[in-house]
């Protein structure tokens, strides 16, 4: 008996340890429900994708001011929130990083940024990085495509924007506006999950 | 006159040959001749460090990677750069900066998710990451920064 709950005891201790370490295997999975936030945006508004109108999802961007590949990709993303967000899938772009371990993620920064380039999506702090935990990104930019199925936001699509992140005019795969038209045509996704070299998340440090 | 000229261009490019031996080891290479290059056989542990130069984690633990390999000859160092590659001068001129006397491959390969499972179906593709491939041809993969105790400690176990 003894021996039984020792073993029990370290098997728990092992799952504790994975679910510490194992940051980039956590988070949502193409089909779970992914939970809803309510973060700051820097128009001084707040979102949550409950509070979006007449969305039928939306496109959550893990996204920061100082990734050159978030650089490169902004004004697609742009261009997708300004193509989508009637078609009731608008952009959410998070930033997850912490501002003291890369001070040009601070929340003002992010408000410099988003009226430099004229954002017309929302722009969030995920200041206490509870939501990119929750959904698993590890990676800046990192895509969660979400379609709503009754008062939940569903999983369909998880990774990159395209596959050229140097040249828009050379890409020959897109994932998400593939993504999102396989869901309006009710056909299945070609590719439900992409991986791409991005940006580590800035990880707030323990003090 | 003709040959002359000739003569001038033959030394110059002789002398360019000169300094390029002398110099850092940089390529362009794209994935397949990166996986051809894993595929080399070796009696070290080799270490591909996936860094590039506007990361500000992989610039911090590059010189643990080096320090480690002049310490330790059973090692082979490679780094390969996720740079921009129309801007190549970007790299070349951090190498010359920062001494970075271990080869340099700037792997330009931007369709990503064709490669990054076969590098390692663990890697989310964040940078930095590291493939340690043992002389056996085992590999072992960490994403994400190290420093320098804890490379050591990944070195010893896979000896």
């Amino acid at each position: 008996m003894k021996k039984l709950s020792l073993l029990l005891l370290s098997f728990a201790f092992i799952a504790i340890g994975s679910m510490v370490n194992g940051q980039d295997s956590q988070g949502f999975k193409i089909g779970d429900k992914a939970s809803d936030f309510n973060l700051k945006t820097t128009d001084g508004n707040m979102v949550s994708l409950n509070s979006l109108d007449g969305a039928k999802g939306a496109i959550v961007i893990f996204s920061c001011n100082t990734c050159p590949y978030v650089v490169a990709y902004e004004d697609r993303m742009i261009d997708l929130h300004n193509k989508y967000a009637a078609k009731g899938y608008p952009v959410i772009a998070i930033n997850s990083n912490d501002a003291k371990v890369s001070p040009g993620d601070s929340f003002e920064k992010m408000q410099e940024r988003a009226k430099d380039k004229g954002f017309t999506f929302p722009y969030a702090y995920d200041q206490s990085q509870e939501v990119i935990k929750a959904y698993g990104g590890t990676r800046t930019p990192h895509v969660y495509l979400l379609q709503k199925e009754g008062n939940d936001f569903v999983v369909k699509y998880i990774g990159a924007i395209d596959n050229n992140y140097q040249d828009a005019s050379a890409v020959t795969e897109r994932y998400v506006e593939d993504a999102i038209s396989a869901i309006m045509e009710g056909k299945p996704i070609a590719n439900q999950t992409t991986k791409a070299i991005g940006c580590t998340i800035k990880w707030t440090k323990a003090e | 006159m003709k040959v002359s000229f000739l003569v001038s261009y033959f030394l110059l490019a002789l002398l360019a040959f000169g300094f390029q031996s002398d110099k850092r080891e940089f390529k362009i290479i794209d994935y397949p001749q990166f996986e051809s290059l894993t595929k080399e056989k070796s009696e070290k542990i080799r270490i591909f460090n996936f860094w590039a130069t506007w990361c500000a984690p992989c610039v911090k633990e590059m010189p643990y990677f080096q320090k480690v390999q002049e310490e330790d000859t059973s090692l082979k160092l490679y780094f390969i750069s996720m740079d921009d590659g129309r801007k190549p001068e970007r790299v070349t001129s951090f190498m010359e900066k920062r001494n970075i006397n271990s080869p340099v491959y700037l792997l330009n390969d931007v369709d990503y998710n064709k490669w990054i499972d076969k590098v390692d179906p663990s890697w989310s593709g964040a940078i930095p990451a590291t493939l340690f491939i043992k002389p056996d041809g085992s590999k072992f993969f960490h994403e994400g920064e190290v420093d320098e105790k804890e490379l050591k400690t990944m070195i010893s176990q896979l000896k």
